[in-house]
């Protein structure tokens, strides 16, 4: 199967390991990213007020990429995935946003919702499966005891990210079982992590940051995951006790392609 | 247009859903940042009170987590009424919450882009 891949803003800087490890296992598990050409930054975070158009455009845009070559469109950041999943909704959902959009761009083909995003975990659980992948893994994570950092942008709002239970979910723990490791259950695993607020109040974002590495470090964890690179930076400052890696870093550790 | 009916077309909130259960600011992790929490956000707005939310640090405090959409039980989506008043605020002249020049001195070298881009289309219009 072939994706079209919405990389982001920050995946070509400071997040370039949750690209190139999710890329490098891609080709190993047997699926194709190929990057939109000229994607525009979805924003970071999804404009709520429905009058808002001109910032739902880039997303519109990518969209109807991937509906042009007859793909899904795959996504790797927490915060690209919540976006444009969400304006997708807005096409499908809100005829005045639809039509506006589309006043907008002008496309030769109007966009109206078809393409399906999929986030690349819902491509390791859906498209590879889970038994499938554990069967690919050539260095099982054994002994360790891995949280699953989930926040806010994978699962919320349910109805319309429609990824997992969003109060109970269980993608990154299955995937973390696939991978030979133990998955840690804890209290703030879909709690957020302080997001954009450490620009403008850190002392805020540290008090959210101890809060979840103490509810982690209380159930045992030796290490996070995300998939979030806005979560990584928040949890992962140096008075934080346990560290953070990109999920693709050990899925890509487990399958033996990692330098 | 007066401001509340402004916010309450931008937001599509109706805050008479609201029946005061409070479980949007008992789960929500900025509450001890914010002055007015957003169980308030939903009162102040269905009264017309909106001046002191527009005055108020709390319209920054917001992180857009969902979890008060979510989790309450009526579908009030109090998150969209605090987006609502800040864009009330942020889309006059010169009030913008951050600007450029303020920060260089407010990263460091992992600071992602991702958090550049959020507060910029949170903050400023």
């Amino acid at each position: 199967m072939k994706y079209s891949y919405f990389p982001g803003c920050t995946l070509k800087s400071k997040a370039t390991e949750l690209d190139k490890y999710a890329r490098d296992c891609a080709a190993v598990l047997g699926f194709e990213m190929e990057e939109i050409e000229n994607w525009q930054c979805c924003g970071g975070v999804y404009p709520m007020a429905r009058d808002e158009i001109a910032t739902k455009l880039s997303s519109v845009r990518a969209l109807a990429d991937a509906k042009a070559h007859g793909r899904k469109l795959l996504t790797l950041c927490s915060a690209c995935h919540n976006v444009i999943k969400q304006v997708n909704n807005d096409i499908l959902t809100d005829s005045d946003i639809c039509s506006r959009a589309n006043n907008y761009l002008k496309l030769d083909d109007p966009y109206n919702g078809e393409t399906e995003v999929v986030h690349y975990l819902e491509v390791l659980r859906d498209e590879v499966g889970f038994g499938e992948l554990k069967k690919a893994v050539k260095n099982p994570l054994k002994g360790k005891k891995i949280a699953a950092y989930y926040g806010c942008l994978l699962l919320r709002p349910g109805a319309v990210m429609a990824m997992d239970d969003p109060e109970n979910p269980r993608i990154m723990e299955d995937l973390i079982r696939a991978l030979g490791a133990e998955p840690v259950i804890y209290p703030q695993r879909n709690e957020c992590c302080g997001g954009y607020l450490s620009l403008d109040d850190p002392e805020a974002v540290a008090k959210r940051r101890k809060k979840i590495a103490d509810s982690a470090k209380e159930f045992g964890a030796d290490m996070f995951i995300t998939a979030c690179p806005l979560c990584m930076y928040n949890l992962n400052k140096a008075d934080s006790s346990v560290p953070v890696y990109y999920f693709t870093e050990l899925l890509a550790e487990a399958l033996g392609v990692k330098e | 247009m007066d401001k509340r009916e402004e916010i309450l077309l931008i937001s599509g909130v109706d805050p008479k859903k609201c029946m005061r259960c409070g479980k949007c600011s008992a789960t929500c992790p900025s509450y001890d940042e914010m002055e007015y929490h957003p169980h308030q956000f939903v009162y102040m707005v269905e009264t017309g009170n909106i001046e002191p939310l527009l005055e108020s640090k709390s319209l920054y405090k917001c992180l857009s987590c969902f979890a008060c959409i979510e989790r309450c039980p009526r579908d009030v989506e109090p998150a969209k009424l605090v987006e609502a008043v800040r864009l009330c605020a942020i889309r006059q002249k010169g009030a913008n919450h951050i600007k450029a020049e303020d920060v260089p001195e407010l990263v460091d070298e992992d600071t992602p882009q991702q958090l550049l881009m959020s507060v910029f289309r949170k903050y400023s219009k």
